[in-house]
């Protein structure tokens, strides 16, 4: 279909510290024992895109996402890595493996998006309307941030921040106006406005930073605007303010077009053919807009951006904070549960007398039990040894996790190798790699991680 | 569609006999050319009730409507001149633009009457498909043109015309009892009808006696295609879900044809020209359209299927025959699969994805469309190792064509741009390398679309804006590309009319017509469609497009047509459809109910813009069961309302649509 697929895997996110870290990158953050890149390569080969090009910043990140995804999709994808410098941003990266795109669309898909919108849909819509951008944009989950509101007041304060304000013309299928960041104001082009008549302003929806691009365009925005950094927040609002007036953006390549058809031989009846065609589809506003006021040449030029909207039953999270990592841990060992394949107990827990797992629950292969223990709502990694008398509820244990006895954890997470001695109590808290607490602490709501040598 | 398909023959002579006496007079003021012009070819067909003379349908054909004013039916010179002529089919050679230019434009504007429509002159063309068995009979027997402009005397002592429309005829004859229905209207006195009833049966008699062996042998051979053909017809013609209405229509003149019945007249005269006419037309016979209420088959199409089939809840029992209207519930579902679609070419999806949305309408853009994604199609195909082009290539457009069909059913134009695709490909010769395979094959669309699409509606614009003069007042349905070519081309030649745009419900295509008429400086009206008998007192001439137009002449359009075209005739408007003769089809068609397309039954009952305006939006589940929407797509206007048909062949009489297509098909399948 002629489309290339990259995805931008990212490195070490300061948001998510310190649950990643130099051993585990952003993409092989576990997600109910999976690595967070899992889900997308997984919703990809479903959609039979096998040819993919996967973004990492960093070096090192770039070998252990290599080495997973050669161990993990071993003949099942075709998956080029490429290793671009840290900090350079989405737009950045996309700049360094510019010279890998060929494909006449590209769709770009963020490496920690966890959900069930079908990527062929989004390119789908992005060719019958024959756009420069699609954006896909999802409903804000109401479920998650309702429950949540029980698990720590300090993300609840940071929620707002991360909506979008994003206008709809009144069909819902071109996008007006995008604005990510939330400013004291925003403001919104009159023309724009005027071309349209109708603008729906809405805040319940979520870039889900799956974006198709007309590679051509995507290119010359790049290498025009090199002090673009990031798609979202650069690229995206750039060609939706420009759509009206694309600028130079589009000159290069209409006059291609243009030249293109000069050579067939009849071009007067091209020049009809065409008028049929254009008559007979519906035209959106920037057709209209377009057109000189007696109808007749196109004398402006304009592209389109469009929008697809998933619907409110798909699942659609990114993994961009603490918060949302755990939002998306209890999803997808929950209602969410479709988006893995394998089923959510391991084969063999060993658990111990009246130990009680509780559903939306997942224990990983190799871990330990002991008396009476009670389990709700958490992940449990592989090979973990938990004690008598320990409480979960809520929480996220990765690998290899020791948890004494007597421990009550509680809306927390804690990452790989921890040491937990007997007694510890942990509410909403996040404990590195390798962290060891001591017997009989208390904390809440801080986030522990081991002193960098 | 009919008016009144029960009455009988009884009553319909009862009326020709009390509109005898009113004959006179009506002459005398040399009425309405139109209603002179029906009149004729009715009282015809009533003679041909009579069971042997079974292959007679010509003749509706061949009278051509306002040919024949009063004085003119004395003298048959006067008709051979007609104004309009179909150039003979010889010149093959021809490209298309020679071909129209020599088809002589009625330049004179006939006052109060209807637009000029001649008679096809026949005769070349029915020397042109002869055999060796028929050239026994004179030709002159065989100019039917010259005996339909003789009226009833001279046509008498030939009774071998029957089968002077060999591969037409045959389909008219499932025309031809509602048009006799029609003729309550007709004028002529019963005496002469009789007469000519008691004239055919003489010379038929004769013809029995002297039958030869080697007669006797091509008796049966005919009749043998005859019954092959009558099959396919039964065929093609089935329609389990159809109205009740056209059934005991179709049927009788079904039976005739067959072996028992035909006289020895018409199977003589069949032999030869149809054995060949009938194989060819096996091969280009469309298969039977898919019946969605018939299990078996929903379920095979189920199967293969892209998207899946809605359920046949709440819909309109007569109707549940047609492929349910598949917009909206079934675009995420083809959208996911786009990845997985590996053999669709990109192109293809596109327009396929357009026509699911209904981002495109209309024939000729969809056509267009479907063409150009072919060619790209066809221009990144390249033959699989031990295949051949000509076999593989044509399997994947078949492949193609099924993926559009789920998309949204087939226009009968995009059919025929598809058969000749096909036939294209087909022909290809074997030593043509593949590169240069494709290269013709994207020319020859390149070909088809100029010269059966551009350079046709130029041609018909021309042909159109001379029926325009200063001061009328056109009214049009609809947004039709060519009718808004006609009109813009009128006004750049500055005449002076205005322009009514009728418009209806759910799709209000009429706007978008109407903004670019406002925009080119065009004075319009514009109005819904159920005001269209207010707005017909001013209307002069009505220009309607067509999504195709079948052999006994009915108009198969948007919904609405056949309203605006009936209501046009109830007063005396003159109706001009205008409509390329790519889209001509052979099949008949008597009513909108087999064939037609289903809507978005959901958008009948919503207001656009106006969300206040839902009425059956809260109804309970239960409720809604009783409700059934219906929402069709395409009407059939019968040949009666429409006065002429402007095509690219030149203006012609509804009746004259199979010579078209029999003359003409073969040519374009070669071009």
């Amino acid at each position: 279909m002629d489309f290339q697929v990259v995805v931008l895997a990212g490195g070490n996110s300061k948001s998510l510290t310190p649950l990643v870290s130099k051993d585990v990158p952003k993409p092989l953050l576990p997600v109910a024992n999976h690595p967070v890149l899992y889900y997308v390569l997984h919703q990809l080969e479903e959609s039979n895109l096998k040819d993919l090009i996967v973004v990492v910043e960093g070096e090192d990140a770039g070998l252990l996402v290599g080495a997973w995804i050669s161990g993990t999709f071993v003949d099942r994808l075709h998956v080029e890595i490429a290793a671009v410098p840290e900090d350079i941003g989405t737009a950045g990266a996309l700049r360094a493996i510019s010279h890998y795109l060929t494909a006449k669309d590209i769709l770009v898909v963020s490496g920690d998006l966890v959900s069930d919108v079908s990527p062929g849909a989004v390119a789908a819509t992005h060719r019958r309307h024959d756009a420069v951008v699609t954006a896909t944009l999802c409903c804000v989950p109401i479920s998650g941030s309702s429950e949540s509101g029980s698990s720590g007041g300090k993300d609840k304060t940071k929620k707002p921040g991360r909506y979008n304000i994003i206008g709809l013309d009144p069909r819902k299928q071109f996008l007006l106006h995008i604005a990510t960041e939330i400013e004291k104001d925003t403001r919104l082009q009159k023309h724009l406005l005027h071309a349209v008549g109708q603008m729906e302003i809405r805040s319940d929806l979520m870039d889900a930073h799956m974006y198709a691009f007309k590679r051509s365009v995507l290119q010359e925005v790049l290498d025009r605007k090199d002090t673009f950094q990031s798609l979202k927040q650069d690229v995206v609002p750039y060609l939706v303010r420009s759509q009206l007036k694309s600028e130079a953006v589009l000159s290069g390549i209409r006059q291609a077009e243009e030249d293109g058809n000069e050579k067939v031989s009849f071009p007067n009846n091209q020049v009809m053919v065409s008028q049929i065609l254009a008559n007979a589809s519906t035209p959106s506003f920037h057709e209209l807009y377009s057109m000189d006021p007696d109808g007749s040449a196109q004398t402006r030029k304009t592209h389109k951006c469009c929008a697809y909207i998933a619907s409110s039953s798909s699942y659609c999270v990114r993994l961009n904070s603490i918060q949302a990592f755990m939002d998306i841990n209890r999803d997808v060992t929950g209602e969410a549960d479709h988006l893995l394949s394998d089923n959510v107990i391991g084969p063999s827990p060993k658990l111990g007398t009246k130990t009680t797992v509780g559903p939306h629950c997942m224990l990983g292969e190799g871990s330990e039990m002991g008396d009476k223990c009670q389990v709700k709502r958490s992940v449990i990694g592989r090979h973990c040894r938990i004690g008598s008398h320990v409480k979960v509820v809520n929480s996220v244990v990765m690998n290899h996790v020791t948890i004494g006895d007597g421990c009550i954890i509680q809306g927390s997470v804690i990452c790989s190798n921890v040491q937990l001695q007997e007694r510890v109590v942990l509410k909403d808290c996040q404990v590195g790699a390798g962290f060891v607490v001591t017997a009989g602490s208390e904390y809440k709501g801080e986030s522990l991680a081991r002193k960098e040598k | 569609m009919n008016p009144n398909p029960n009455i009988d023959f009884s009553h319909l002579c009862f009326l020709l006999f009390l509109q005898k006496s009113t004959k006179f007079f009506e002459r005398q003021l040399s009425m309405d050319a139109r209603r002179m012009s029906r009149a004729v070819p009715r009282v015809r067909q009533v003679g041909f009730f009579t069971p042997n003379t079974p292959a007679q349908q010509p003749q509706p054909q061949s009278a051509a409507p306002s040919s024949e004013s009063p004085p003119l039916s004395d003298s048959p010179a006067s008709n051979s001149l007609s104004p309009v002529m179909i150039p003979p089919p010889r010149h093959l050679s021809d490209n298309l633009g020679g071909r129209t230019a020599a088809v002589p434009v009625p330049g004179r504007e006939i006052s109060g009457e209807l637009p000029t429509v001649g008679s096809y002159n026949p005769s070349e063309s029915v020397l042109w498909l002869d055999s060796p068995p028929r050239s026994r009979i004179g030709d002159e027997e065989l100019s039917e043109g010259a005996e339909s402009s003789l009226g009833w005397y001279r046509r008498s002592d030939s009774a071998k015309f029957a089968s002077s429309l060999p591969s037409g005829g045959f389909n008219l004859s499932t025309a031809k009892h509602p048009e006799s229905v029609a003729a309550v209207e007709a004028k002529n006195p019963l005496p002469e009808q009789s007469e000519v009833q008691k004239e055919q049966a003489s010379s038929s008699k004769p013809l029995k006696a002297k039958t030869t062996k080697a007669e006797r042998r091509a008796l049966q051979e005919s009749q043998r295609a005859a019954k092959a053909a009558s099959r396919a017809e039964a065929n093609k013609s089935g329609t389990p879900g159809g109205a009740p209405s056209s059934k005991p229509m179709k049927q009788p003149p079904q039976k005739k044809d067959g072996p028992p019945v035909a006289s020895s007249i018409a199977a003589s005269e069949r032999i030869g020209v149809d054995r060949s006419v009938e194989k060819e037309r096996k091969k280009d016979l469309p298969p039977p359209r898919k019946q969605f209420d018939d299990e078996s088959r929903g379920g095979r199409a189920k199967r293969r299927s892209v998207l899946n089939q809605p359920e046949a809840r709440n819909r309109v029992e007569l109707f549940r025959h047609l492929p349910p209207h598949k917009n909206g519930t079934q675009l995420p579902s083809l959208e996911s699969k786009f990845f997985e679609l590996h053999e669709k070419h990109p192109a293809v999806y596109k327009v396929g994805l357009q026509y699911l949305a209904g981002d495109l309408s209309g024939g000729n853009a969809r056509c267009i469309a479907m063409l150009q994604a072919f060619q790209e199609a066809i221009r990144d195909y390249s033959t699989p190792p031990e295949k051949t082009l000509t076999r593989d290539l044509t399997s994947k457009i078949g492949g193609f064509v099924s993926f559009l069909i789920e998309c949204r059913p087939l226009s009968m134009s995009m059919g025929n741009a598809i058969r000749f695709l096909k036939s294209r490909i087909a022909r290809l010769p074997l030593t043509l390398s593949e590169s240069e395979a494709k290269t013709t094959l994207c020319s020859d669309i390149d070909r088809f679309i100029n010269e059966k699409i551009v350079l046709a509606d130029k041609v018909i614009l021309r042909h159109a804006a001379t029926k325009i003069r200063d001061g009328d007042v056109l009214l049009t349905y609809g947004s039709s590309c060519v009718v808004e070519m006609i009109l813009l081309y009128a006004h750049e030649l500055g005449k002076q009319f205005r322009v009514v745009v009728v418009d209806s419900h759910p799709m209000l295509e009429g706007q978008k017509l109407l903004r670019r008429l406002v925009v080119k400086g065009l004075s319009c009206t514009y109005t819904q469609l159920n005001a269209i008998s207010y707005v017909m007192h001013k209307v002069t001439r009505v220009f309607l497009g067509a999504s195709s137009i079948f052999s006994n002449g009915t108009v198969y359009s948007t919904v609405g047509t056949a309203s605006v075209a009936m209501v046009a005739h109830a007063f005396r408007v003159p109706v001009l459809v205008c409509c390329e003769a790519y889209k001509f089809h052979e099949r008949v068609q008597l009513d909108s109910i087999c064939f037609n397309e289903l809507g978005d039954p959901d958008a009948i009952s919503k207001v656009p813009g106006r969300v206040d305006v839902n009425y059956l939006d809260n109804l309970t589940d239960k409720q809604k069961e009783n409700l059934e929407l219906l929402n069709l797509k395409y009407d059939a206007t019968p040949s009666d309302y429409i006065s002429v048909i402007v095509t690219d062949y030149g203006m012609i009489p509804p009746t004259s649509v199979p010579v078209i297509v029999r003359e003409y098909r073969k040519e374009y399948l070669l071009i």
